[in-house]
């Protein structure tokens, strides 16, 4: 008997237990198949789920630095011209034609027509004259300032805000409906490369008024897609405009981007078909990718690049030899091999491969301890000599695991008598007391942003930035002249020649270790075509299907 | 009982005062200059400066800390720096998250833990015994994220029954009402989406479930030994009661009052948010929330999301209290 009453009691939760997993297993087999109750048929159409590993931050372009957040706001808004789908190379956006001045000052853009807004106004000149002064002015009605917006890019990217010395733009004139003219105070080399950054796109100025600080959470463009909805570090849902300017485009129905944080669980869901793209995929398994017939392996092309810069006021590293030594003795190839599983490249210059005025005629510095040794002799430190080293304390895409780095550097130098005292500190710390100039050797690295070679050679070795993102301290008179010079200028083989003879210079000068550009790798399911990876990490959507 | 209650509240406010106090200092603690630390390596100086002042960071400690209790006091959490939205009205799809999680996780870990206690009290030293003992040792050993990455490879990779990560289909997410999912399906009318809105809760709920299901296993059989020793069940038994009605009318009552604390315990740990289920299996609650928010140096966020997980412990805490009346009515306030 009473067995009886353990055994009822027993299997009844058993057989609860499985009525609640079997009842729904029966109903629909795979999840990827209880997606399409829309009808979904020919190539054209369809649900795409795009994961990454974090959320946006904001989706007002402009308010934002986050690669994650122009990911999404690519799909929703344009900028007046846009990049090459796998290069930094300008094409037509919302402007179909531009015109530099003869000086340089003056950059005029015809606006295409018939263009609607997502929230059916009229895109026209006016629009993109309130976007950017309310990125130039603090004051502006849509600034939003109170509410803590700072547009941090475009002050980067246009020498500072309204009434600052080097604030670039000085008036923008509305000539027509659709024709605008910027007017700027001095000659800006890479102007128009701004133009194609989606941190620039245009807003619909309706929306701004309509959701005032909201906009983050609101954006309204003229994109192919337009924003649905956005659940906090879960998922953003964006469905085609019909109204779209580009005929047949975009493919897609919706765009689904989702936050799956555990690189390997990622990985799980686009085998088990739950998602079709994947960034952020772990370069250790991208052999595994590769070798499952039904996922496809892509790379970004290298946009970046890790570096271990010497403060060149500090003794001994202001003796040009110590530090040449320094660069001859440090494998790159076994750190690309040991930490990006193959997915690096040894970088020779400061500056990505395919960037404007890349010189692939520096030789750089091979991997050679008796030249190291040599060279050390000849400084007078044959004997041996003790230097400081700070290592990163976070993990960057350029340095994506800063600890190993520096033991990889400390080995590599102890064989040639260099003894490395490994320093760590706090990020804040880090990057404040670098900045002051406290330390021998450190690392860091940069990402670029609008494909042009100022934002890192400038940012990284001018003389000017000695303070702030200088902090190898490095001055060379020379290089600053041929850096300001290329800044000016607006002929865009003149800058590249002047690009070319600064890096022969820098080479020389060996002011830090060009470590490795990385090539990020991602994958997708074989359904997805027309999928091509913008080295921005931002590409547009619109032309990619889902095969069945 | 309504003294007992009110002096309970009482109690919560130097507990609370506290708590601020903590959560307070989280951002002076940490070293450098926290304006500085959320900017990063492009930082400008006049970006730090107009960061510094937005958050306050150029006032004097005791004004700063005045400025928070007085806004936490009218229910202002502060603004998210990554959002710039309201926290107070961020938070709580990431509160609705983790509640039905660890509602899920609470059921199977109950569930099974207690019956699985029970039985191995009553079959003491039988093969279903140490059978139970031994899952519930490895339960309690185990790392949650690898137990997570096992079921995800097992049953959504491999078997493909169960989806991988999230809460929902996530090629046709509904709209949210209440943000608990179960109930807005039930609220759109829509079986086929309970249906699915609890298949995603199965792998994270085993995966959050298991620890605690260990250490209910474990507790309700030791509480259930010493019980089944007492006077009183040697009476009942001699009153000639079976086995069954032993078990769970007469001695399962008094064996549960150390397992209702377990319980409490355990619901107010998960409801902190499990950060390690969470991000494995996409869990957007209150746990990623935080850790989303140390990621990017969101310090309001960190700052007010601790002050609100710590606030539920708290009155969970105080929930079990006022249960052991009930279970117990010889406990007395």
């Amino acid at each position: 008997m009473k067995h009886k009453f353990l055994f009822f009691y027993v299997f009844g939760l058993a057989v609860l237990l499985v009525l609640a997993a079997c009842n729904d297993s029966s109903n629909n087999d795979d999840p990827a198949a209880e997606a399409e109750g829309n009808d979904v048929e020919a190539a054209d159409g369809g649900v795409l789920v795009f994961a990454r590993g974090g959320d946006s931050e904001s989706l007002d372009p402009g308010s934002t630095t986050d690669g994650e957040s122009s990911r999404v706001t690519r799909q929703i808004l344009e900028g007046l011209l846009e990049f090459d789908k796998e290069s930094f190379d300008l094409k037509p956006g919302l402007a179909h034609d531009w015109d530099v001045s003869e000086d340089g000052l003056t950059y005029t853009f015809q606006l295409e027509e018939g263009v609607k807004f997502h929230d059916g106004t009229d895109f026209n000149a006016e629009a993109v004259k309130i976007n950017f002064e309310r990125w130039a002015d603090p004051d502006h009605e849509y600034a939003f300032s109170d509410a803590g917006y700072v547009y941090s890019m475009y002050g980067t990217m246009f020498g500072g805000f309204k009434g600052d010395e080097d604030h670039v733009i000085e008036e923008i004139n509305v000539l027509g409906d659709h024709e605008i003219e910027f007017k700027l105070s001095q000659p800006l080399g890479f102007f128009l490369q701004n133009m194609g950054m989606t941190y620039f796109s245009i807003t619909s100025p309706k929306a701004l008024e309509e959701y005032g600080a909201e906009i983050n959470e609101h954006p309204v463009g003229t994109g192919p897609f337009k924003f649905v909805s956005w659940q906090k570090d879960d998922s953003i849902v964006v469905e085609k405009f019909e109204d779209y300017r580009k005929e047949g485009l975009p493919k897609l129905d919706q765009v689904i981007f989702e936050v799956i944080p555990d690189n390997a669980a990622r990985l799980i869901a686009l085998k088990a078909g739950e998602i079709d793209i994947m960034d952020g995929l772990n370069p250790d398994d991208a052999a595994g990718v590769e070798a499952d017939e039904n996922l496809q392996l892509y790379t970004r092309a290298e946009n970046n690049f890790g570096y271990v810069g010497f403060n060149v006021e500090k003794a001994p590293l202001d003796i040009k030899e110590v530090r040449q030594a320094i660069n001859h003795a440090i494998d790159r190839q076994a750190i690309a091999d040991a930490l990006y599983a193959g997915y690096a490249n040894p970088a020779v210059n400061p500056l990505p491969p395919g960037y404007l005025g890349y010189n692939d005629e520096v030789p750089g510095y091979d991997y050679d301890l008796d030249k190291a040794k040599a060279l050390l002799k000849e400084a007078g430190f044959e004997d041996g000599l003790e230097i400081e080293l700070w290592t990163m304390p976070v993990a960057r895409p350029y340095m994506p695991d800063p600890e190993t780095v520096s033991q990889i550097v400390q080995n590599n130098l102890a064989e040639v008598g260099i003894d490395i005292k490994i320093v760590r500190e706090e990020w804040a710390p880090y990057l404040e007391k670098t900045m002051e100039g406290e330390h021998q050797m450190y690392m860091l690295g940069w990402s670029g942003t609008n494909g042009d070679p100022d934002y890192f050679l400038s940012s990284l070795l001018h003389g000017s930035n000695i303070g702030t993102s200088n902090r190898s301290f490095y001055a060379n008179d020379e290089v600053d002249k041929l850096l300001d010079a290329a800044k000016l200028s607006v002929d865009q083989d003149e800058r590249a020649d002047f690009y070319k003879q600064a890096q022969a210079l820098i080479s020389e000068d060996s002011p830090m270790v060009t470590l490795v550009h990385s090539t990020p790798v991602m994958a997708t399911t074989n359904q997805v075509k027309n999928y091509v990876p913008h080295p921005s990490t931002s590409e547009s959507l619109e032309e990619v299907v889902l095969s069945k | 009982m309504a003294a007992y209650i009110s002096r309970r509240l009482l109690m919560l406010i130097p507990v609370l005062i506290g708590m601020t106090l903590i959560t307070f200092s989280i951002v002076h603690l940490i070293p450098g200059n926290p304006a500085q630390t959320i900017l990063g390596e492009s930082a400008t100086e006049t970006a730090i400066k107009n960061l510094e002042e937005s958050m306050g960071l150029n006032k004097p400690y005791p004004i700063q800390y005045s400025i928070y209790v007085t806004d936490l006091l009218q229910g202002d959490l502060g603004t998210s720096l990554r959002s710039k939205a309201p926290i107070s009205k961020e938070i709580w799809p990431y509160i609705a998250a983790t509640f039905e999680l660890t509602l899920f996780a609470m059921i199977f870990a109950v569930v099974i833990g207690v019956n699985a206690g029970i039985i191995s009290a009553w079959k003491q030293n039988s093969w279903f015994d140490f059978l139970a003992m031994l899952v519930a040792l490895i339960g309690v050993s185990m790392p949650i994220f690898w137990l997570a990455l096992m079921e995800q490879w097992i049953f959504a990779q491999e078997l493909g029954w169960l989806p991988a990560y999230g809460r929902q289909n996530n090629r046709d997410p509904m709209e949210a009402i209440t943000h608990f999912y179960v109930l807005d399906a039930m609220l759109h009318l829509d079986f086929s989406r309970i249906i699915g809105i609890l298949k995603h809760l199965i792998l994270p709920s085993i995966a959050l479930g298991t620890i605690p299901m260990a250490i209910i296993a474990r507790m309700t059989r030791s509480s259930m030994l010493e019980v089944m020793k007492s006077d009183y069940i040697r009476t009942v038994r001699a009153k000639g009661a079976g086995q069954f009605l032993v078990i769970y009318k007469h001695a399962l009552k008094n064996a549960m009052i150390p397992v209702l604390t377990v319980i409490g315990l355990q619901t107010g740990v998960l409801l902190g948010g499990a950060i390690l289920t969470e991000t494995i299996f996409s869990w957007p609650g209150i746990g990623r929330y935080i850790y989303e928010a140390i990621n990017y140096r969101d310090y309001p966020v960190i700052q007010s999301g601790i002050l609100v997980v710590a606030f539920i412990f708290v009155i969970i805490n105080l929930i079990v209290d006022l249960l052991y009346t009930y279970i117990d009515p010889r406990v007395k306030y």
